[in-house]
């Protein structure tokens, strides 16, 4: 095994818990005590990529292109990433994000829709960006048919593929299957893996992904995520550093930023409590977590039942308006 | 008497088409069937209906005088060059692809403005199914934003939506605009790989500038879902629609929620993609409407 590289999305996935009020002051502590620690890779978008602000997903406090900008000129050492999910964000946010700064972009996808991603990818090379692939809800999918999707972004120029658990769902072997497939097909891209910690295996999984290849993996601090969180970015550099794994993170630093910077202006602490599980054990989308809490108390329906029922639709990534339609429809019976 | 028509085109769009065609709007005929695979199964089951077909593309339908009316379901780069042939040969297009030469058209809405029109353009389905909604909220009180998520089965999803998937969020958004009346719009698109397949589902999202009436509201969108079912029979709102609180960049404010769901009428697309049923119904209704206003004018 070798040291993985470490992509902190604080300010990405973080935003979700955040409910996308991020300030340019809280981007610029965060982004400062990373790269001091030696992050090499910052994500700074709105939770469900650029151009997600919006009615679905929740509106952003402060333009994204401005967090993005203040990030980069923040950053010495660390590159600055963002996400794009092709149907909500375009090849103009993209141009945008890249003249305010953004190194790398990762574009996602619902781990079955790869060929939606071919017109991004393109201009993100054309623009001389670094290129990450985001296959999502990648629990939804057997690992031969994920290595194909991986393929085709590939294809269109992606430096890495990343296995991306959004509903928290995988199981260690079924993380490391998925990313060992992918390690096997890809013939020039490196393989990552995101995790979500709603079945308490976000780190488990994480490592269950470095043991079978993975080169690049995600973490947040305090995992500051959507459902249950992610993989604690402090507590990876720890845990490899102990493996004798770790790729020049400060520890110590980490943990300062995560307890002294981050905990004290976190909403709530992400954990796979009742609803953060419930969202695992179904296998839908981590962040439908605040939005179903939300819907529930509405039509007075309880989340969890909004949320199985969202997992026997096959909901997808990005559904958050499906929730509205569960929750009337269990309201009724 | 009736208006000579044809379809160019004889992918899925193109032949669901053909079948919306034949059970027959009274003023068009459907003189030609025009592709450019002589294999294709829309053309086989063309020629097995006994119409008359040809896989020679644009030129077939040139070298007819007889046709007026053309439905192109090519692609929006084919269209590019099919419009000025078609206009400079005085033939009306229908334009299904994204290309956007001539005005946007969503028949409840802005039909009657355009029938003099030689090129009119059909957006995308999500705009032919939401733009509708937006524009009943907007006839009552005015639209500050409008957002629609339309989300549809990826297996009704062709290689065209999916290499091109930018266009349906710009060109979506600014039909929302021009015709859906909102000041500003957004548009998302979903694919769902569920199996078996979902129906085309859209949640359309609508903050009005200022206090508005809902009864007058939900009274104008309910008179608009009966004008859309009238050429779409598969249109529907799932429940009424919900008035909602959100924090908005205006403030905390009652959002419109329309959740609609467009089930296909089956004609030769499966009843899930009501995403390409919506196109072609809405074509088949503007061609309609077009010829009438042609052999109007004729008759005076």
């Amino acid at each position: 095994m070798k040291p993985p590289r470490i992509t902190d999305t604080t300010l990405r996935d973080g935003s979700h818990p955040m409910r996308h009020q991020y300030t340019g002051e809280q981007v610029r502590a965060i982004v400062g005590a990373l790269d001091e620690a030696g992050v090499p890779v910052i994500e700074v978008t709105h939770g469900d990529g650029l151009a997600g602000s919006s009615l679905q997903y929740g509106f952003s406090r402060q333009n994204e292109l401005d967090l993005i900008a203040i990030a980069r000129e923040t950053a010495r050492q660390a590159k600055i990433a963002a996400l794009l999910l092709p149907g909500v964000g375009t090849r103009q946010e993209l141009k945008a994000a890249a003249e305010r700064g953004v190194q790398i972009v990762r574009v996602a996808t619902q781990c079955t829709e790869a060929d939606i991603s071919e017109q991004h990818f393109g201009l993100a090379k054309e623009m001389g960006l670094e290129t990450v692939g985001f296959l999502m809800m990648s629990h939804m999918r057997p690992p031969e048919f994920l290595a194909e999707q991986a393929l085709l972004m590939e294809g269109y120029g992606a430096d890495c593929v990343y296995v991306v658990d959004s509903a928290g769902a995988l199981l260690p072997e079924g993380a490391a299957a998925r990313v060992r497939a992918l390690k096997a097909a890809l013939t020039r891209a490196q393989v990552g893996f995101h995790a979500h910690n709603n079945l308490g295996l976000g780190i488990g999984n994480t490592l269950a992904a470095l043991e079978a290849g993975a080169d690049q993996i995600d973490g947040t601090l305090r995992g500051l995520g959507a459902g249950a969180g992610n993989a604690a970015t402090e507590l990876l550099a720890a845990v490899l550093d102990r493996m004798g794994l770790n790729p020049g993170l400060n520890v110590f630093s980490l943990m300062d930023a995560a307890e002294y910077i981050v905990a004290p202006i976190m909403p709530f602490q992400p954990l796979p409590d009742r609803d953060g599980i419930t969202i695992g054990y179904a296998g839908v989308y981590s962040t439908f977590l605040l939005h179903a809490k939300r819907a529930g108390e509405r039509f007075g329906v309880d989340p969890r039942d909004i949320l199985m029922e969202l997992g026997r639709r096959q909901a997808v990534a990005g559904q958050e308006d499906w929730i509205l339609d569960v929750a009337l429809d269990l309201s009724r019976k | 008497m009736t208006i000579k028509s044809a379809i160019l085109g004889s992918g899925n769009i193109g032949t669901d088409l053909m079948y919306k065609l034949l059970d027959g709007p009274e003023a068009l005929e459907l003189a030609l069937v025009a592709g450019i695979d002589p294999a294709s199964e829309g053309l086989a089951r063309a020629r097995s209906l006994g119409l008359n077909t040809s896989d020679r593309g644009i030129d077939a339908v040139l070298e007819d005088p007889s046709i007026e009316l053309v439905f192109d379901a090519t692609s929006a780069k084919a269209h590019v060059r099919h419009a000025r042939l078609l206009r400079e040969a005085g033939k009306i297009a229908i334009d299904l692809t994204p290309a956007a030469r001539g005005p946007y058209v969503v028949p409840p809405v802005n039909l009657g403005q355009h029938q003099d029109a030689p090129n009119v353009n059909l957006i995308t389905c999500g705009g032919q199914a939401t733009i509708p909604l937006v524009a009943a909220v907007s006839r009552e009180t005015p639209v500050r934003y409008a957002e629609i998520v339309s989300t549809i089965a990826s297996r009704s999803a062709g290689p065209g939506t999916r290499q091109n998937i930018d266009e349906f969020t710009f060109t979506t958004a600014r039909g929302l605009e021009s015709l859906g009346g909102a000041q500003q719009a957004k548009a998302i698109i979903i694919l769902n790989p569920a199996d078996p397949p979902i129906l085309m589902r859209n949640t359309v999202y609508v903050v009005p500038a200022g206090d508005f009436d809902q009864r007058a509201v939900c009274e104008s969108v309910e008179r608009m879902v009966a004008e859309v079912q009238s050429y779409v029979p598969g249109y529907r709102l799932t429940s009424p629609p919900v008035f909602d609180m959100r924090d908005t960049p205006w403030g905390e404010r009652p959002v419109v929620v329309m959740l609609l769901e467009v089930t296909g009428a089956g004609h030769y697309l499966p009843a899930y993609a009501g995403n390409l049923d919506i196109m072609t119904a809405a074509a088949r209704r503007v061609g309609e409407l077009l010829a009438q206003a042609r052999l109007a004018e004729r008759s005076v």
